[in-house]
């Protein structure tokens, strides 16, 4: 077990293009990290840096408090799980498993005994005499974790895990990762695309975008108190709304009405001829179905609804706006930066399922506006974030991890 | 298919497999003619006899033969397992390593593997007698590794190049050196291409006729290509076609018996499995 110190970390390929650039991270001690990103954001490259299978630039990697850039990866200690798995196809899976112990010429009856505690975790008991050839891919994935958890090592690397398996099996293979990580206690990190597994697994998410960092924070402050723009649209499915506005006097001109900001926001915004303004779906609703209660907290609007998908739990509704060409610019260099492509300027809203609103239908929406961020379209800067709260979402997350590990710890030794 | 389209592929199989075969088919009735029957006008022998394996391998021709027989099975083994084995290495390093000069490597092997082998034959013949290498079987050895590796490399290479990245890593970061890694998951992975390319390399040396006739003067290390050349017949006025046919049966036989046991082993399927499916 052990912390991981990256400082300044710089990754120039032969081109002089830096995929990761001055990258700071301390991971702690049992923590679990996620770097998230697009495509071609440097994650993998990070974490290929990590384990020591990428040149480091320069920088400092220090895990568990040694400087390991000049270390081969096997004299790391690390264990890694490969997006496509990397099993040994001509050995049986209990040999994969033991692969790493036969390395380190561990005796036969150690062996055995590892490789059986391994299987037990994982459940692989009935598949320890086949290869991997005949095994399905959620059973390939846990033998590669097999392999990962037989050694005593001081971290978990896990490079995208479960991209190559199906939706259902990867929500079960995604809780058996948490339950394995919180069970073992040991430092994980964790890259992948998926915001999902980003938000469910992560005791803190590192997010980065052309291989800088954004923002490091616990999932909750990412989705309530994002840094700028791009975490903003990157956290959260479907993705945050971003109105264009023109603010004066702390009133909010957005093409779905205007909106009034409390006095502390209204300072931070102060007057602009363009700011975005960030909803999340989840704070739309249907306006005939708001609570009574919450119903001055936010404001009302009339909207023609392009389209509606019902999924059962909830409902989405497609509401097109029209927008200035500097404003639609924007969003669409936006759009392109998270790997999606906007087409046209509209706001995703989550309605109640029973809402009976219909496509092509003009409807009244309700939205709640003390949750609203206010983003500068030029630096991408939140300028309403609350830095303290944030914090304090991530104090609570790190208090949260401490408990579980211990309680882990304890449930392991007893 | 219907009934008629399957009998059609049938019969035109069929043609071509005789076609194909018929040459040998030939030499296996030849070498069952006695000498007054060999050119009796027929295909199958008047009455068979084996009478011609018997001078081959016990009567007049068996001190020619049976040392050649064991000089080409020694000197082809020998320079089959030499070039798989500096093949694999190569490979590896085509396949896996960013070196200046591998271009350079690659195309080199290419025009060695094209350039007629009569045209250095002679050169070599003054080469090998200056230096004593002549009539002994290094002196057979080298000249067939040059035969033999630079098909060993480009099809070595191809089948490393087909074992995704990962695996090595894999290993590496299980605690592998790189050389345990090479040997532990490569090798093994990349075994059937090893088969295939001493296979083909085992072919090539075991075919050659230029070297073995040219660089060899005595049984210490002719092989049999040559030795079949130098058959007489049991007087001047006869030649010697029915032993040539018997010797020419034996020699195919290895080669045959060797297809047949690797040719399970000749498949590249064995990487199902190391990453999804």
């Amino acid at each position: 077990m052990a912390a991981i110190e990256m400082s300044h970390i710089v990754k120039r390929y032969g081109d002089g293009f830096p995929a990761v650039n001055d990258v700071s991270l301390d991971i702690a001690d049992g923590e679990f990290m996620i770097l998230v990103g697009p495509s071609g954001c440097g994650k993998s490259t990070l974490l290929r840096m990590i384990v020591g299978l990428e040149d480091i630039t320069s920088g400092d990697m220090v895990i568990g408090g040694t400087r390991v850039n000049d270390k081969a990866p096997r004299e790391r200690n690390l264990s890694m799980v490969f997006q496509n798995y990397a099993l040994y196809p001509h050995l049986t899976v209990y040999e994969n498993i033991a692969f790493p112990l036969r390395l380190a010429k561990v005796p036969d009856a150690e062996v055995k005994a590892k490789v059986e505690q391994s299987a037990n975790i994982l459940e692989l008991h009935e598949h320890l005499q086949r290869k991997p050839a005949n095994l399905s891919g959620g059973q390939r994935q846990r033998v590669a974790m097999g392999r990962a958890i037989v050694r005593d090592a001081d971290a978990f690397l896990f490079d995208e895990p479960l991209s190559n398996l199906d939706a259902k099996l990867r929500g079960q293979m995604r809780a058996e990762i948490a339950r394995l990580q919180r069970r073992l206690g040991i430092t994980t990190v964790y890259v992948t695309h998926d915001q999902t597994e980003a938000m469910t697994l992560g005791d803190r998410v590192c997010v980065l975008k052309k291989g800088v960092i954004q923002q490091v924070a616990s999932p909750r402050e990412l989705y309530e108190q994002p840094t700028n723009l791009f975490v903003a649209g990157f956290i959260g499915s479907p993705p945050m709304n971003f109105l264009p506005a023109s603010a004066s006097n702390g009133k909010l001109d957005t093409p779905f009405g205007t909106i009034q900001l409390d006095e502390a926001r209204a300072q931070q915004v102060g007057d602009r001829d363009l700011v975005l303004v960030g909803v999340r779906p989840e704070m739309f609703e249907d306006a005939s179905l708001v609570d009574e209660a919450l119903r001055d907290k936010g404001a009302r609007f009339t909207a023609q609804v392009d389209v509606t998908e019902w999924l059962g739990d909830s409902q989405y509704a497609y509401l097109p706006y029209e927008s200035s060409p500097e404003a639609a610019a924007k969003l669409k260099e936006l759009a392109q930066e998270l790997d999606g492509d906007q087409l046209r300027t509209q706001a995703i809203v989550s309605i109640d399922s029973t809402s009976r609103i219909r496509e092509g239908q003009e409807a009244e929406f309700w939205f709640d506006t003390r949750k609203i961020h206010v983003f500068d379209p030029q630096s991408g800067d939140n300028l309403t974030r609350d830095a303290e709260a944030g914090a304090e979402l991530t104090r609570q997350a790190t208090e949260d991890r401490k408990a579980q590990v211990e309680r882990a710890r304890a449930t392991a030794s007893a | 298919m219907s009934t008629r389209e399957k009998v059609g592929w049938g019969i035109g199989g069929l043609l071509i497999i005789i076609y194909c075969l018929f040459p040998i088919a030939w030499i296996v009735s030849l070498s069952f003619k006695s000498s007054s029957d060999i050119s009796n006008g027929e295909f199958l022998p008047t009455s068979a006899t084996s009478e011609n394996y018997a001078t081959i391998l016990t009567g007049d021709a068996a001190e020619l033969f049976l040392p050649a027989l064991r000089n080409s099975f020694g000197i082809c083994l020998i320079a089959t397992a030499l070039a798989c084995l500096l093949a694999m290495f190569a490979a590896y390093a085509i396949a896996r390593l960013d070196f200046p000069g591998k271009k350079i490597i690659l195309s080199t092997a290419l025009a060695v593997a094209i350039f007629p082998v009569i045209s250095i034959v002679t050169p070599l013949f003054n080469l090998w007698r200056e230096i004593g290498l002549y009539d002994t079987w290094p002196g057979l050895i080298l000249p067939y590794l040059s035969l033999t590796l630079p098909i060993s490399i480009w099809t070595l290479s191809a089948f490393f190049r087909e074992i995704p990245w990962e695996m090595e890593q894999a290993a590496q970061v299980d605690g592998a050196t790189p050389w345990q890694a090479f040997r532990k998951v490569i090798v093994p992975l990349a075994a059937p291409g090893v088969f295939t390319t001493a296979i083909i390399a085992f072919f090539l040396a075991w075919n050659d006729f230029v070297y073995g006739i040219s660089l060899t003067s005595t049984s210490a290390s002719r092989p049999v290509p040559a030795a079949l050349g130098l058959f007489t017949g049991a007087s001047q006025f006869e030649s010697p076609t029915g032993p040539i046919a018997a010797a020419a049966v034996i020699v195919t036989i290895p080669v045959v018996v060797l297809v047949l046991i690797f040719q399970r082993r000749i498949v590249a399927g064995l990487t199902n499995g190391a990453v999804k499916g």
